[in-house]
C-alpha cells in the first residue's frame, strides 16, 4: 500500500483481543495511533464504528473500521505487505484457523470460566480442568504445527501464536492467582518453551501488559462481580 | 492437486450443508460420506480426534475441520468461482457478518426455538429479530450477500433458509423471519433454496424433519445450558 495509511486501533490493555491485533501490526512493521478505551464510557468513535457490538479491538485503516480481532489479523494480513501471518498454503491456512477458533474457545473460555464467568466453585473448578485440558491438547497441536522450527506458524509467528501468546499475561495471572502451573509447567514441555521464545519478540514485549497488572485488574475485577452478585441478592 | 475429497457429514445438519454447500459451488466432485453420529465412524474419530464431530472434509490425506474453516479451505484450494471477494476490506466484512450471522441470529435463534415458552424465550426471539434486521440491512436488495452469486456469507447463514421446518418442530405458531419484517430475508431465502448448486444438497423436509426428530428432549437441555452466554 502506498504511503499516508491511516491507522488507529480502540482497545483496551488488558485484552487479549486488542493484544494479538498490537502483535499482528508489529509483526508488519506499521505505525498507528493507540486509544484506550474506557469500557464504562466508550467513545463515541467506538460506538460510530462498531455499532453492531460496541466492542474493542476495533482497527480503523483510512476511516474504514474493521472490527472482531480474527477478523482485523487477517485484513491486516491481506492488506498490507510484510511477514505474513498467514501461510499461502491453503492446508495450512485452515490448520491456523481452526487452532485460532480453538484458542479462544477453549482455551480461552477456560480461564475465563476460572476466573470469572464461573458462577459456583464448582463451575470454575471445571473451567480449571478444562484448561488443563486444553493445554494438553495445544502441547500436541505445536509439536505437528511447528514441525520443530519453534512457532505454531513454523519458522515464523503466525495467526495461532498471536491469538495464543496474547493470553500470556493472563494465564501467567491465573498461575499467580490459583497456586497452579498452567503454561510453564513440565506437563507442557513445548508450550513453555514456545512461551519463553514468544515472549522475547520486540512486537511482544511491547505489547503484553505486566502479569502483576493484570493480577490486579482481574482482582478488581472479581470483587465488582462479587459486590454486584451481592447487591442483587 | 486431483486427490480425492471426501465429506463426513451428516446430512440434515446446516453445518454438514454450509461445506456440501462451498463444494458443489466450486464444481468439485466429492464423496458423501454419512455419519450415524451415535456410533461415530474410526475414520472420523481417527481424522478430528479434538471435536470428532462433522462436517470433515477430506482431501488427499488432509483432514479439515469445523464447517467455515472447510468453507474457505475449498473457496482457497480448489478452482472456481470465489466464495469471498477479492478486496481485503470486503472479505474483512463478510468475515464480520458470518461471525455475526453464526453467533447473534443462528445461536439465539436456536435458544428461542427450544426454550420452553415464557419471559426468556420471548426476550429470545425479541434478540433474534433484531440481528436478523441488521442482516436484512446487509442484503440491500441485492440477490445474495455475496451480490449475484452465492458467496461466503450466504452459506455461514444458510442455517436461516430451513427455519420454518424447525419451527414447525418446534411448534411455534407465526414464523420469526415473516413476509412483512423481513421481506429480503425471505426473497433471499427463495433464491439460496433455488439454486442449482445448493438444491443439489439442500434437505428435503422429510429430512430435515428426520434430523432433527428424536433430539427434541436434547435440544431443549442445550438451549438451556446457553441460557446464560
Amino acid at each position: 500500500m502506498a504511503g499516508g495509511d491511516d491507522l488507529k486501533l480502540l482497545g483496551t490493555w488488558p485484552s487479549p483481543f486488542a493484544i494479538r491485533v498490537k502483535f499482528a501490526l508489529a509483526i508488519k512493521g506499521l505505525s498507528y495511533e493507540y486509544a484506550e478505551e474506557d469500557l464504562a464510557s466508550k467513545s463515541e468513535l467506538l460506538l460510530s464504528s462498531n455499532p453492531v457490538h460496541k466492542k474493542i479491538p476495533v482497527l480503523i485503516h483510512n476511516g474504514m473500521p474493521v472490527c472482531e480481532s480474527n477478523v482485523i489479523l487477517e485484513y491486516v494480513d491481506e492488506a498490507f505487505a510484510g511477514p505474513s501471518i498467514l501461510s499461502a498454503d491453503p492446508y495450512e491456512r485452515a490448520i491456523a484457523r481452526f487452532w485460532a477458533v480453538y484458542v479462544d474457545e477453549k482455551l480461552l473460555a477456560s480461564w475465563a470460566t476460572m476466573l470469572f464467568r464461573g458462577k459456583t466453585e464448582e463451575e470454575k473448578s471445571d473451567g480449571k480442568k478444562a484448561l488443563f485440558a486444553a493445554l494438553e491438547t495445544l502441547e500436541e497441536a505445536l509439536a505437528k504445527c511447528s514441525d520443530g522450527k519453534g512457532f505454531f506458524g513454523g519458522a515464523s509467528v503466525g495467526l495461532v501464536d498471536l491469538a495464543l501468546g496474547s493470553q500470556l499475561s493472563w494465564l501467567k495471572a491465573a498461575e499467580v492467582m490459583s497456586g497452579e502451573k498452567f503454561i510453564g509447567g513440565d506437563k507442557t514441555p513445548l508450550l513453555a518453551a514456545w512461551m519463553a521464545r514468544f515472549s522475547e519478540l520486540d512486537a511482544v514485549k511491547a505489547a503484553l501488559p505486566d502479569v502483576d497488572k493484570v493480577v490486579e485488574f482481574a482482582k478488581m475485577r472479581q470483587a465488582r462481580m462479587a459486590a454486584a452478585a451481592a447487591s442483587n441478592n | 492437486m486431483n486427490e480425492p475429497v471426501k465429506l463426513l457429514g451428516s446430512f440434515g445438519s446446516p453445518f454438514t450443508h454450509r461445506a456440501e454447500a462451498a463444494l458443489r459451488l466450486k464444481g468439485v466432485a466429492y464423496e458423501f460420506i454419512q455419519e450415524d453420529l451415535g456410533n461415530k465412524s474410526e475414520l472420523l474419530l481417527r481424522h478430528n480426534p479434538v471435536h470428532k464431530k462433522v462436517p470433515l472434509l477430506l482431501h488427499g490425506d488432509r483432514a479439515v475441520a469445523e464447517s467455515l474453516v472447510i468453507v474457505e479451505y475449498v473457496d482457497e484450494a480448489f478452482q472456481g468461482p470465489p466464495l469471498l471477494p477479492s478486496d481485503p476490506l470486503a472479505r474483512a466484512a463478510a468475515r464480520f457478518w458470518a461471525q455475526f450471522a453464526v453467533d447473534r441470529c443462528l445461536r439465539t435463534l436456536f435458544k428461542a426455538l427450544w426454550t420452553p415458552d415464557g419471559e426468556a424465550r420471548r426476550g429470545f426471539v425479541a434478540e433474534t429479530k433484531e440481528n436478523l434486521a441488521l442482516m436484512e440491512a446487509q442484503l440491500e436488495g441485492r440477490r445474495f450477500f455475496g451480490g449475484d452469486e452465492i458467496g461466503y456469507l450466504d452459506i455461514a447463514a444458510s442455517g436461516l433458509a430451513w427455519l420454518t421446518v424447525l419451527e414447525e418442530l418446534a411448534g411455534v405458531e407465526r414464523s420469526m423471519i415473516g413476509e412483512e419484517e423481513f421481506p429480503a430475508l425471505c426473497r433471499w431465502r427463495g433464491e439460496y433454496t433455488s439454486h442449482e448448486a445448493v438444491k443439489a444438497c439442500l434437505p428435503s423436509r422429510d429430512q430435515i424433519v428426520a434430523f432433527y426428530a428424536g433430539m427434541k428432549e436434547r435440544l431443549v437441555l442445550l438451549a438451556k445450558s446457553m441460557q446464560k452466554k
